[in-house]
């Protein structure tokens, strides 16, 4: 498959861009922002993704999605870090539909998809347990009780986690932390017994929470795929939780780009625009090139996931560690080569830095993900 | 079955056919790569044979047109072909500047008889070519260059000296920028010529390199006649053809570093530097070993990425830039981390054990590849300007 997007996907970038620069602009983050708003999103604004048929992107028709895979996901995600809108995509039409798609029985995913689709439920994934994306060493406990499991201990850096109405919880049903065996996805109701939610706000004012489960019974039915054997279908939805992020960190890389360059031009000192000056043009020329290095990666990480999911692993791998990588290098130059102003809260650079440190920690930073790669590659 | 399938299925077994055992495997050393010309002596009767089967289909130029020794193959078949060939694992039959530069410049801006000239040889690997570009005076500022063609009615009178020549001791001819008119502005005045090595009054002289090679020369014309035929494009305009060629060299510098060892650095330190609780023990080393492979697959996709761009017409004209500056950074640091990785080895300058210090003459040879062609610092001035739009000089 060429590496470039086809006519259809080019026409959705260009319809959530122009939808997204007319109704949810720098301005609508800053206003939730500002107003410290309880929910943290706009739900009208989520309305109006479930008309434009996003919330069910990677839904299947048959239960209610457009179907389209995760390339045009991506598509969405980079538009979304343009203008940093805050939005439960991610959470609930990027990885609690992949995980009710990959993993649930038919009855799991006739309850759920469809009302993801419709915009009636907001639901999230919940992994990470300590500061660091790890994985394996989840060590949540789920005890089986009769018929029933238990879950006992918590979860950090949950998406939309206070508003959610489910979460899907990978916990462990046997074995030690640092095993990838022993692992079970539990669909839960964020409103069960013995659930706590604490919404932890983050520096780029996007949502997050820890969740407590002070033993949280979970039916039979609660139980996504197989028991003991949830890590890879954990692993591939996070692998396309991965690649997304790092396309919404493409999108967000080449946004203060073009504001930084755009700025070079007119921004005036010694009497001329500084964007003259070599030292910034060599450092613009170097940013521009590597940010294309990581969209092409990006691209083919999501094209992968489409075409064959089990082989992705290394290329988003990759994706997810150029893409924190060349975006951190983005905001860095985006705020110094705008000088005072950039440190400025009134100026909107500063914000992208914020969101990008987020995005870099989300299911793996970079070094993560080498890591990763140098353990795919036996050294 | 479509038709570039049915071309792939032949394609297969017409090189399972014709390329033959020995041209299967990797060259070891730069002896193995064809380059052709008057002078090449064949390495061995499978390296002869395959160069004149390839010429004989016109896949040693597979793009070009049938009439001019190419193989008239459209961009789909060629790249089909190129990966035929890497599944087999056949060399390259002929690699020639000819090929890489002058072609490319010849079928734009070259007269319907010097392509009938010298597009066949090329082709064939009869006539090797070298670039006459740089001078003393004029590296990065290569519009400045001094050596002068004066009219002398049928004929140019050249008189001045090229540097860093590559290979223009083993070359039989050289295209070369000549200053045509001393008082235009400096681009304006400069014209593209061809002519003959053997000619009377060229000299070269080989340069010693920190590698301890010596791929490049110092070449002195001194009354060299040239005939007016040899003159490609119109008289003072030969910039625009320099330009253009210097993408192509461009592409073809930024793509080297994908083409040599195919060991992974991972492989390379593991074998080396040993393994501690099953991961390398270098630790740093791993690091910066999955760094640049992130980074070197990353340069492959935009490759891939600026080929398909290019097929609809949306590739930016300066994006060879962006190739020539990442991928040549990237081979210096792939032989940085090659020399890490095989440490005091890695230092020996003769012998056997490390065929005469392959390794640490790869690694200071790299170190070229971000001057030759333009620099680093060139191609991110023509990045700044042409496709950032920033302003200045």
């Amino acid at each position: 498959m060429a590496l470039v997007l086809t006519d259809e996907q080019t026409m959705l970038r260009d319809s959530t861009r122009g939808f997204l620069a007319k109704n949810a602009p720098i301005a609508h983050f800053r206003q939730l922002r500002d107003t410290r708003d309880p929910v943290g999103f706009s739900r009208p604004l989520w309305k109006n993704f479930v008309e434009m048929g996003l919330a069910g992107i990677l839904i299947a028709p048959e239960h209610g999605g457009t179907g389209l895979g995760c390339v045009e996901a991506g598509v969405v995600l980079e538009e979304l870090g343009r203008t940093l809108t805050p939005s439960p995509f991610l959470s609930t039409a990027v990885l609690a539909a992949a995980a009710v798609s990959r993993a649930g029985n038919d009855e799991q995913k006739k309850k759920y998809l469809p009302q993801i689709a419709t915009g009636d439920l907001i639901a999230t994934l919940a992994v990470d347990e300590a500061a660091k994306h790890r994985p394996e060493r989840i060590a949540l406990a789920a005890k089986r009780s009769g018929k029933d499991f238990k879950l006992k201990g918590a979860k950090t850096f949950v998406l939309d986690g206070h508003v959610a109405d489910v979460v899907i919880v990978a916990a462990r049903t046997s074995g030690a932390p640092g095993d990838a065996s022993g692992l079970t996805l539990f669909i839960v109701d964020a409103k069960s017994k013995g659930l706590t939610v604490e919404r932890t706000p983050m520096v780029d004012t996007h949502n997050s929470a820890r969740l407590n489960f002070h033993d949280v019974s979970a039916g039979a039915d609660a139980v996504l795929g197989e028991v003991d054997a949830g890590w890879s279908a954990l692993e591939a939805v996070l692998n396309v939780g991965r690649a997304c992020v790092a396309a919404e960190l493409a999108g967000l890389s080449d946004e203060v780009f073009n504001r930084t360059v755009t700025y070079l031009k007119e921004r005036k000192q010694f009497g001329k625009a500084i964007g003259e000056f070599q030292a910034l043009q060599h450092r613009a020329a170097h940013l521009y090139c590597e940010l294309e290095v990581t969209r092409s990666v990006v691209l083919k990480a999501l094209q992968m996931l489409d075409e064959s999911p089990a082989a992705a692993t290394q290329i988003v791998s990759m994706a997810k560690a150029r893409a924190g990588r060349s975006a951190t290098l983005a905001v860095q130059e985006g705020v110094q080569m705008h000088g005072g102003i950039g440190m400025t809260d009134e100026f909107d650079i500063g914000l992208f830095m914020k969101r990008a440190r987020v995005g870099q920690e989300l299911f793996g930073d970079s070094n993560f993900h080498a890591d990763r790669l140098a353990k795919i590659h036996k050294y | 079955m479509s038709n570039l399938e049915t071309f792939r299925k032949e394609t297969r077994t017409w090189l399972e056919a014709n390329c033959p055992p020995e041209m299967r495997r990797p060259a070891q050393s730069e002896d193995d790569t064809c380059w052709g010309g008057r002078r090449w002596k064949f390495q061995s009767d499978a390296q002869r044979l395959w160069l004149e089967r390839m010429a004989a289909k016109g896949w040693t130029v597979p793009e070009w047109p049938t009439e001019y020794g190419g193989g008239g193959l459209s961009r789909d078949e060629t790249k089909i072909l190129r990966q035929e060939m890497r599944a087999l694992g056949c060399r390259s039959p002929l690699d020639s500047f000819g090929i890489w530069m002058l072609g490319p410049a010849l079928l734009k801006y070259g007269s319907e008889e010097q392509k009938r000239e010298h597009l066949p040889k090329i082709a064939r690997g009869e006539i090797r070519w070298c670039q006459g570009y740089s001078e003393p005076g004029a590296g990065s500022d290569l519009a400045s260059l001094q050596t002068r063609a004066e009219d002398k009615g049928d004929q140019f009178l050249v008189n001045g000296s090229k540097i860093w020549t590559s290979y223009a001791d083993k070359a039989d001819w050289i295209f070369c920028l000549v200053r045509t008119d001393p008082s235009a502005p400096k681009h304006n005045g400069i014209s593209f010529l061809l002519f003959d090595m053997e000619s009377p009054g060229v000299s070269t002289a080989p340069i010693t390199l920190i590698s301890g090679s010596s791929p490049f020369c110092q070449t002195f014309f001194d009354d060299v006649l040239v005939p007016k035929a040899n003159l490609v494009g119109k008289l003072n305009h030969g910039w625009d053809i320099a330009k253009y060629l210097l993408t192509h060299e461009r592409d073809m510098i930024g793509g080297m570093g994908n083409t040599s060892d195919s060991r992974s650095l991972g492989h390379i330190a593991t074998e080396s530097v040993g393994t501690e609780n099953g991961v390398l023990a270098d630790t740093v080393l791993r690091g910066q070993i999955a760094a640049y492979e992130i980074d070197a697959a990353g340069f492959k996709l935009t490759m891939e990425r600026v080929g398909d761009l290019a097929k609809s017409g949306q590739a930016h004209p300066a994006i060879s830039s962006l190739l020539k500056y990442y991928g040549t950074e990237l081979n210096k640091r792939r032989l940085e981390l090659v020399m890490s990785a095989g440490g005091s080895d890695a230092l020996e300058w003769e012998g056997e054990r490390s065929r005469d210090g392959y390794t640490a003459r790869a690694w200071l040879r790299s170190k070229a590849n971000s001057i030759e062609g333009g620099t680093s610092e060139v191609q991110l001035n023509i990045i700044a300007k042409r496709i950032l739009g920033l302003p200045g000089a």
